[in-house]
């Protein structure tokens, strides 16, 4: 049988400099029976409509993956979500998991650092260490990395509106450690958007946010080029209720607004948008999700490529990591989550994610134990390692069910992108309360439908059993609070207090204009400026953005 | 006198810095669709903020929601405040991510209910009629 | 709360003692007509009342808390009642205007109030004068009334005011068409909110053809951008130009006497409807013949 020409070419170009770079894992893919395993399973007649919409991996439009190889080269990151307390006690959580085969760091930060309170500060009572780890100056971030080199690692940090502070302060903690920012690598989420309609971590109102997002893409296109810049997450929007349509299309949304600021800004599109990168939600609908996965690549390439003329195919690339739905796990019959996390990673997996992060069973309770953890990993393991599905790519492509909803769901949420536009704009329908309308709309016809049991949950509503085991829970140490606020004196002793204040002043002065922030920032942080004090001087000058309700 | 339209008037909003409102906004529409008035004061609110607000809208009842595990410290925080401002009476509900343990605790400190993931909403109205009746005239 | 230490309670500007007062008005409680009969009417001629109304998306709420900080900053005693309508359906409602002036929940001279409409029609303009009363007799020199410039209950609220204000933003379009049947035209100043946003010049010029009913000049229109306080200051003195104007034409006092008859009549209609409703069932009518008469018997029987 012939080999239609395109796959040919696509054999001869984009996967032969793929296997060029880097090998694939094996040289053979064999099944128990030895038999080979497929690089790509295509069509016998591969028509104009396969090569259009669904085509190659590593591709445009990349509906079958972003890379040639995809897990035949390397399989997903396995970046676990950690981090509580102190940076001591979230150290030592890293290295177990780097030990246990965690490929990448992902950190999680406390409330009061996400929105830019010292642990000291008032309104930081109660909450300092509670969901992630509480940093209040360099000298924490020093010790969150400690005995971890910078240059073997890359680092993912869930932090938004304070971003630029803790990714000044990751660079001089490299720096410390000899590590050049050219080979820092990770990202920092800096999604300020999604925050103001799903996750409620803002400081600033939208305008000067987006100053500080292109901000921060300028100084990495030319100090620290291997970071991501930015994760436009839909995670998040999915967990606040929203459905998988809208998840794709208010993230793509966000995307592009983002795009269009950074050209605003003068930035070149072929340098900046590669270093953009999303952040998804794998739900428990698996077809569904597969689906989603596939839309939202095709659909972001052609954005890319129409609206805004990319050029460079690493322009047109929409990576992503990916994480399990939080919302779907249940406080009753917990080791049914090991089930559900197991089928979401699954449709992550089959939806071609660069990394994933997986739930722990405990997480309806509190913060995981370790045992849950490994659990959560295991799940990544045995996945990559004992199914089968990372030896052949994107093998759902070409169900008739799988394509007919790849199409619908990239055509319903371009509809919605459209219909973002022609009321204004992301920020104005953020302003408006539409999208936080829309998703809360979505929610309560959700939650609805569980009430009535006309959406089984099992455990929940169904199949419920009683239940007098309690889990073993992990218990924040109340102390936390009490060493963390110690800590953070000292460090305010120990500074060269009046270079502190006289960086925080030029800080305050560059705000005031129009130039790159950045600069200033990483000047404070080497400091020993604490976060709360540079954010505070954000504050006075760009103001606070009020919740609308 | 006029028609008697008295209505059940209850306070639902997150205090401290969780910014997840979802389970905050479906309780207050479902409270709303049983009948009830819900003065929705958002998030990001501080234990005084809370008490002093429920105290001017006259509410029967508040309703907190945390899942960022600072409950131990704020639920009870608004019990104080609501004690300081001279309405013990106001019955506190509170739901959320809240281990067992904890809800034993949070009792003793004087919240009236607590709802961890999965309750029924059936049940959560109950309770919110249950402590508005209950709440003395004050 | 018995009525004598609630009274006092009002004198000492406790927010207990109004929030369980206004309760108590708003719930047709017995007790309601002791409360109302004992406050101190000197407040109540004195205070300014202010209405804000437009239409959903104008940023009212935020016009309002704005108001709210540059009043405070000299030092004036504030109240508010922010109006939102009761589900037709389950009857109740969700009373969110409040979230975007929490920053003064703890400000004991900020004394607001969320208040549902409850389906009534007469009677919630009844209750809303109540609750104006009592807040006015805890000290409050300016009450502002805040309503959803759509049905016609939230027009009626209006006549409590003595200045209104109707705010309105670019890009709200139709709503303007809408609204000139109605609220246009018993505006006494216009606002236009977001004025930093696209067409806010445009939408300025259309509405400075409007004249408030029964006046020769056109309505005053004011450019304000809310969330970051602009042109606060500058409204609040057209506020304050203007109702020194009322007070000095007898404007004021005509507006009061009016909305002060109109009030004694929803409190009689008010009273009257259950009265009249058991009559009515009492005598448990044929279906057949005209309501009409059948109406105007009984009113002459009572």
């Amino acid at each position: 049988m012939t080999k239609h020409p395109k796959l040919v070419e696509w054999e001869e170009k984009e996967l032969a400099k793929s296997l060029n770079r880097f090998p694939e894992r094996k040289d053979k893919f064999t099944n128990h029976g030895g038999e080979e395993i497929p690089r790509l399973a295509t069509p016998e007649n591969m028509d104009d409509r396969y090569l259009e919409k669904i085509s190659f991996p590593g591709q445009y439009p990349f509906t079958r993956g972003v890379q040639p190889t995809m897990y035949r080269g390397r399989l997903w990151t396995m970046r676990q979500y950690a981090g509580f307390s102190t940076a001591a006690e979230s150290n030592k959580r890293y290295r177990y998991l780097l030990e246990q085969g965690t490929t990448g760091l992902s950190v999680a930060f406390d409330l009061p650092t996400q929105i830019g309170y010292d642990s000291d500060d008032p309104m930081s009572l109660g909450e300092v260490g509670k969901v992630g780890v509480a940093i209040d100056s360099l000298a924490d971030m020093e010790t969150l990395f400690d005995q971890i080199p910078l240059d073997k690692v890359s680092t993912s940090m869930t932090i938004n509106s304070p971003a630029a502070i803790l990714l000044a302060m990751y660079v001089a903690v490299g720096e410390k450690q000899g590590v050049a920012p050219e080979d820092i690598k990770g990202t920092i989420q800096n999604d300020v958007l999604k925050e103001y309609v799903a996750r409620g971590t803002y400081i600033f109102p939208p305008k000067p946010s987006l100053r500080l997002i292109t901000n921060i893409f300028q100084w990495c296109g030319q100090k620290t080029p291997a970071f991501n810049t930015i994760s436009i997450s839909g995670y998040h929007i999915r967990e606040a209720g929203s459905t998988a349509v809208q998840e794709v299309a208010f993230t793509l949304a966000n995307g592009c607004t983002y795009v269009q600021t950074a050209l605003d800004a003068g930035l070149e599109l072929d340098i900046f948008a590669r270093r953009l990168a999303f952040f998804f939600n794998a739900s428990s609908d698996l077809l569904e999700e597969v689906a989603k996965f596939r839309a939202a690549r095709r659909l972001w390439a052609r954005l890319m490529k129409e609206r805004f003329g990319a050029r460079k195919p690493t322009s047109l690339m929409l990576r992503f990591h990916t994480q399990t739905a939080g919302n779907t796990l249940t406080a009753q019959q917990i080791d049914n989550n090991i089930v559900r996390v197991t089928i979401q990673a699954l449709a992550a997996v089959f939806g071609g994610t660069q990394s994933l992060h997986t739930n722990s069973k405990d997480e309806a309770h509190s913060l995981p134990t370790e045992e849950s953890v490994r659990t959560a990993l295991r799940t990544q393991q045995i996945l990559a390692h004992e199914s089968g599905v990372a030896d052949t790519i994107d093998p759902l492509a070409g169900s008739y069910y799988i394509e007919a909803l790849t199409d619908k769901i990239e055509r319903e949420a371009l509809a919605l992108i459209h219909k973002i536009e022609e009321s204004g704009g992301v920020v104005k329908c953020i302003e408006e309360g539409f999208i936080q309308r829309q998703i809360e709309n979505a929610a309560y016809q959700y939650q609805l439908e569980i009430e009535r049991s006309e959406r089984i949950i099992v455990g929940v509503n169904k199949f419920q059993i009683q239940e007098d085991k309690k889990p073993p829970l992990l218990r924040v140490n109340p102390e936390v609070e009490k060493t963390q606020v110690a800590k953070l004196t000292e460090v305010k002793k120990n500074r060269n207090n009046e270079q502190v204040t006289n960086r925080l002043t030029k800080l305050e002065t560059a705000a005031q204009g129009d130039g790159n922030l950045m600069p200033h920032i990483y000047d404070c942080v080497k400091e020993y400026a604490t976060l709360g004090e540079i954010c505070n001087v954000l504050r006075k000058v760009f103001g606070e953005y009020k919740d609308r309700g | 006198m006029t028609e008697k339209t008295k209505k059940h008037r209850v306070l639902v909003g997150k205090p401290g810095l969780d910014g997840h409102d979802r389970g905050a906004k479906f309780i207050a529409h479902a409270l709303r669709d049983a009948g009830f008035e819900v003065v929705y004061t958002g998030i990001r609110r501080s234990p005084d903020e809370i008490a002093a607000a429920a105290i001017q809208e006259d509410v029967d009842a508040i309703g907190l929601s945390s899942l960022s595990g600072a409950h131990m410290r704020l639920f009870p925080a608004v019990v104080e405040a609501l004690d300081k401002a001279g309405a013990p009476e106001i019955p506190v509900l509170g739901g959320g991510v809240i281990p067992d343990e904890d809800i034993v605790a949070l009792k003793a400190a004087g919240i009236a209910e607590i709802f961890t993931p999965g309750t029924p909403v059936d049940k959560i109205i109950s309770a919110f009629q249950d402590a508005c009746e209950k709440k003395p005239a004050g | 709360m018995k009525t004598s230490r609630l009274l006092e309670g009002l004198k000492a500007r406790d927010p207990r003692a109004i929030g369980r007062a206004i309760s108590l008005v708003e719930n047709g409680d017995e007790s309601a007509e002791a409360i109302l009969s004992a406050l101190d009417e000197n407040f109540v001629s004195e205070a300014v009342i202010i209405g804000i109304t437009g239409p959903p998306g104008a940023g009212k709420s935020t016009l309002t808390n704005s108001i709210i900080s540059e009043l405070r900053q000299s030092g004036k005693r504030i109240g508010i009642i922010a109006i939102d309508p009761s589900s037709p359906i389950s009857g109740g409602a969700i009373l969110g205007d409040r979230i975007r002036m929490m920053q003064h929940a703890t400000d004991h001279d900020v004394v607001m109030r969320s208040m549902a409409t409850r389906g009534r029609l007469g009677g919630l303009c009844a209750t809303a004068g109540a609750a104006v009363r009592i807040m006015a007799s805890s000290g409050c020199s300016f009450i502002i009334i805040e309503t959803v410039g759509v049905g016609q209950s939230e027009m009626d609220i209006i006549r409590l005011a003595d200045i209104t204000l109707l705010v309105l933003a670019p890009g709200l379009g139709d709503d303007i068409q809408a609204m000139k049947a109605g609220l246009l035209e018993v505006a006494d100043i216009l606002v236009v909110n977001k004025a930093d946003c696209k067409g806010a010049d445009i939408l300025a010029m259309d509405l400075e053809a409007v004249t408030r009913k029964g006046s020769s000049t056109p309505t005053q229109v004011s450019m304000t951008v809310a969330t970051e306080s602009k042109g606060i200051a500058e409204l609040l003195d057209r506020i304050d130009k203007l109702d020194s104007e009322h007070r000095d034409t007898g404007e004021r006092k005509t507006r009061r006497r009016a909305a002060h008859e109109q009030e004694v009549l929803d409190w009689c209609l008010e009273m009257l409807r259950p009265k009249l409703q058991a009559e009515i069932t009492k005598r448990e009518l044929p279906l057949l013949g005209d309501p009409r008469l059948k109406a105007k018997k009984i009113l002459e029987e009572q």
